[in-house]
């Protein structure tokens, strides 16, 4: 077995010093090494979007990426961007709408589309369709997913309108 | 006190209203608790060593090399576990001459299916024990293994089993009488073929068990992704006498079911016999490449039918025989042959029709076990219904929804038996019809498909009609013998504080069932929904029941609440009349308040009548006692299933140069009963729509001809993503059950019933100019265009 590597995460503002093997990815990371159990597992092979986490600002498969790969990085997962505040409006449309039932997939989905709505305010049905087809979800039929996305695109864009002078 | 209360003089109901899910905010921030975030002291990891063959004898196995890698705690035979989990039979004595072979946790001497369990490796870690099972040799003797259902029954094939003889399972024919005749003396036969593939439900959240034997007490608890937990703790105590008492099964959130963690597993057993073993918790979580190969699958079947005609479009005799293939063993405890007995139960089902025969073949194969999954034989019966009423207006000449009208069940003629002899309570086909009229503009739909197909644009237009069972009584399981509750209890209390909690057997596994039991708490009741709590998922503390499975949690589960609910508020209402010194009759509870209604002002909150009662019992009148628990349950027993109804349109456009399918629109009008929360049937009724769209189109599982899965990977299996699936539009007909007070029917099994019909039917509409039909499910693309390019076909 390879020895054990000196990794240095900054995961939701703490910095987290632990001595890995380079083989463990990052979800398991996170949810092993640190207790972040909100981050899920569902095919480990970088198909369903369930292990969906933002490292530097960018979303990635946390089981495709290697804990080691995110040596000096900075990365959110579900529990800081609740803790922060910064995706209440998406949470909040995602209950409202019913966008989720077994809530499995709801952080990995949560997170993808925030990622869209701050790259692309404006998207619609199509595009948001095409954007979270990276993430399954085998409960609801993704319609009210792409509605609560939509909803917030929609007052996220009035809310920008609504700042400007 | 005496504050008017607004409120008070009309109270509005909150079930039926579109309420969301309150404990859906745990899920939302990444707070839910499904088994794998479960974390217990000296918990061991599990991996389980798989045979790599279909069928093979275990000549050795040679663990020495890895006992002795980092972390290994334990490496378990089949033959080990067996000494502490006795073998289970998967058949149920109501299906007749129904025959399986004793299984076991995990296999002795032999495996007969790529993904039986065959060592155990226990370790500190998964990793670890992934590691240390690529060090244990297992020795193989390679077996024939029989893949193919319709050879399975030929005498040249190797039989699985010797000790049965053959490779059939079950054997079952309906027949009404008379149907010779009809099929001789109708104006039109039509006749044709389908067949369905393997496919699997893909939970996200894998199955997951996690063991805790605890040697010191003799009690074993088991945290599990499941949705029958009283089932389970019944089956581990007797199959490793524990007494059922001492067991304990806990399902908090679980992600994703759909029949799928209805079973009992060989895994599960496995692994708490390990726990029993080694005497600590033991976890499993199988992995996404495990799921594949070890989940159930299902839908496995080749069904032939025929359709027997008047000239002018009157229903003579369906005639079906139905083949289908489940594995080596039939599924403990629910078993294999439910799904086929439901196809020859069902199909025909919307229609009257005086004459029907149906005959089943279920057989043994060396592939993964079928069992039980969403709809579970809707799917099938539905689309080979409908398939053949559109061949049989094609050849008519007559327009699909024009034949429908003609033959549906009228409204008016219920109660009733189908030609096959189920009961019907009450079905609305009729109104669903008009409904969906309203919904789909069909005439617009024709001219835009007739203008296009000038242009080359290959538009369909399908229609299904479907029914569906739902609030299952005791036929389902219970008189075959298996201990799997048809009844379920609901146990609701008043706290000092006021608040009023409630225990349920049904569990939550994100369909919505807490909420709408709360929904029915308060308005039974009296109190605001955030003055309900709601438990379930835990077999200590709520009433033993059958959990979630054929849309019973709803119909069965909340109706015992409603019961349970009224009495309480029947109890607190005297309490409050003895205690107030005024006749009951003049008071009511409403917005957690006990009302005068004859002033129309609030006299006390429930909060200073449980007070009262908890606290200072001594201001009681002597000799009274308020009663602030109580227990009632329910069991449907006015018919076997309350059946229940709808009717779905899938518009597409084939691609004829590449064979690809576009999802247009979907519509679905569904006669769930009384509707609970709209919020929340609405998105269960799509996401069931979604997964029969996954059947139709994507999902198969496949297999080469040793029996080896050779898309066992979520890469490889296709499931449905949100860019290739169309809005879908849901409307209600509600046709209140009258087994029940509440009215509610189910409502999980009809989306993926209709629409593999509905999507098949519409891709053949699309593809009349082409004179080709598809009738082997996947449809895929490479199918489509083998269809329209026959002479390409290699």
């Amino acid at each position: 077995m390879t020895d054990r590597i000196l990794v240095n995460i900054t995961v939701n503002g703490m910095v987290y010093e632990r001595w890995i093997e380079p083989r463990l990815h990052l979800g398991d990371f996170l949810r092993e090494e640190l207790g972040l159990k909100g981050t899920h597992l569902g095919c480990e092979h970088g198909v369903c979007g369930a292990c969906t986490v933002v490292v530097d600002d960018e979303i990635v498969r946390s089981c495709l990426t290697l804990a080691v790969q995110a040596d000096g990085a900075m990365v959110e997962t579900i529990e800081g961007k609740s803790e922060s505040g910064a995706i209440r409006d998406l949470q909040d449309a995602f209950l409202e709408r019913n966008a989720l039932q077994c809530g499995f997939c709801t952080a990995g989905l949560l997170l993808t589309a925030d990622a869209l709505l701050q790259a692309e305010p404006e998207a619609d049905r199509a595009r948001i369709r095409e954007h979270i087809s990276g993430n399954y979800c085998r409960c609801t039929g993704y319609h009210a997913v792409v509605d609560a996305i939509e909803a917030v695109g929609e007052c996220r864009r009035a809310g920008a309108r609504g700042a400007q002078p | 006190m005496n504050n008017i209360t607004p409120r008070a003089a009309t109270v509005e109901k909150i079930v039926g209203r579109a309420v969301p899910r309150p404990n859906a905010r745990r899920l939302v921030e990444g707070r839910g608790t499904y088994v794998d975030d479960v974390e217990l002291p000296r918990m061991v990891h599990v991996a389980y060593l798989r045979s790599p063959h279909a069928h093979a004898r275990i000549l050795r196995i040679d663990a020495a090399a890895a006992l002795d890698m980092p972390g290994v705690v334990a490496i378990v035979d089949g033959r080990q576990l067996a000494e502490i989990c006795a073998p289970f039979v998967g058949a149920l004595s109501h299906l007749a001459g129904m025959r399986s072979p004793p299984q076991h946790a995990m296999a002795v001497d032999r495996a007969c299916w790529q993904g039986e369990a065959v060592v155990a490796v226990v370790a500190q870690t998964r990793a670890q024990a992934e590691d240390a099972m690529q060090a244990v040799e297992v020795t193989w003797e390679v077996l024939p293994a029989v893949t193919r259902m319709d050879t399975a029954l030929d005498p040249g094939t190797p039989v699985i089993h010797p000790e049965l003889g053959d490779n059939l399972c079950f054997h079952r024919e309906v027949d009404s009488g008379g149907v010779d005749d009809a099929f001789a003396t109708a104006d039109v036969v039509v006749e044709e073929t389908y067949d369905f593939g393997r496919h699997t439900g893909v939970t996200l959240e894998p199955r997951s068990v996690l063991a805790d034997y605890n040697p010191a007490e003799r009690r074993l608890t088991v945290h599990h992704s499941h949705q029958a937990p009283h089932m389970m703790g019944d089956l581990y105590a007797r199959l490793m006498g524990i007494p059922e008492a001492d067991v304990r099964v806990l399902c908090k959130d679980v992600g994703g079911s759909f029949g799928i963690k209805v079973h009992a597993y060989a895994d599960d057993f496995a692994t708490v016999a390990l726990s029993v073993l080694l005497g600590r918790p033991v976890k499993f979580v199988a992995d996404r490449l495990e799921s594949f190969v070890t989940d159930i699958h299902a839908r496995e079947h080749r069904v032939k039918a025929r359709l027997a005609l008047t000239r002018d479009g009157r229903f003579l005799a369906f005639d079906i025989a139905d083949l289908t293939g489940i594995g080596p063993y039939s599924m403990y405890p629910r078993t294999s042959a439910v799904e086929g007995n439901q196809v020859i139960n069902l199909c025909g089902g919307p229609y009257d029709h005086p004459h029907y025969r149906a005959t089943l073949d279920v057989v043994f194969q060396n592939k993964v076990q079928t069992s039980q999954y969403r709809g579970v034989g809707h799917p099938i019966a539905c689309a080979v219904t409908e398939g053949i009423v559109d061949l049989a207006a094609a050849t008519l000449g007559m327009d699909p929804l024009e034949l429908r009208r003609r033959n549906l069940m009228a409204d008016d003629s219920f109660p009733r038996k189908g030609a096959s002899g189920i009961l019907l309570e009450s079905l609305s086909h009729q109104r669903c019809l008009a409904r969906l009229e309203q919904m789909v503009d069909f005439p617009a739909l024709r001219r835009e498909q007739a203008e296009l197909r000038a242009k080359g644009i290959h538009r369909g237009i399908g229609i299904a009609v479907l029914i569906e069972l739902t609030n299952p009584g005791a036929a389902f399981y219970g008189t075959g013998g298996a201990r799997i509750a048809s009844q379920d209890g609901a146990t609701v209390r008043l706290d000092p504080t006021g608040i009023v909690h409630c225990a349920s057997g049904v569990g939550e596994q994100g369909q919505g069932t807490e909420t709408i039991f709360a929904q029915i708490v308060a308005d039974e009741v009296g109190v605001p929904m955030d003055r309900v709590r709601v438990l379930t998922g835990d077999t200590a503390a709520t009433p033993y029941g059958g959990g979630t499975w054929a849309s019973r949690g709803a119909g069965i589960g909340g109706e015992a609440v409603l019961q349970a609910s009224r009495q309480l508020r029947a109890n607190l209402l005297e309490f409050a009349a003895v205690h107030l010194g005024l006749p009951v009759e003049r008071l009511r509870i409403a917005g957690g308040s006990v009302i005068d209604t004859a002033e129309g002002v609030a006299l006390m909150d429930l909060a200073e009548l449980g007070s009262l009662a908890h606290f200072r019992p001594d201001l009681l009148p002597a000799g009274f006692q308020p009663e602030l628990v109580v227990t009632r349950h329910y069991a449907q027993r006015d018919y076997p299933f309350i059946f229940t109804n709808g009717i779905q349109v899938s518009h597409v456009e084939v691609d004829v140069e590449t064979g690809v399918v576009t999802l247009l629109k979907h519509w679905v009008v569904e006669d769930c009963g009384r509707v609970l929360n709209p919020l929340l049937v609405d998105e269960q009724i799509r996401g069931a729509v979604v997964q029969g769209l996954g059947g139709v189109l994507f999902e198969e599982c496949l297999y080469d001809e040793n029996g080896v899965m050779r898309n066992g990977s979520m890469a490889d299996y296709l499931v449905p993503m949100a860019g290739e699936m169309p809005d879908i539009e849901v409307a209600h007909v509600e046709t209140p059950t009258r087994s029940s007070e509440l009215g509610a029917k189910g409502a999980g099994e009809a989306g993926t019933a209709g629409a593999p019909a509905a999507v098949m039917n519409a891709i053949n509409d699309a593809l009349r100019p082409f004179a080709v039909r598809l009738t082997a499910q996947p449809i895929t693309p490479e199918k489509i265009l083998h269809a329209l390019h026959p002479h390409l076909t290699g």
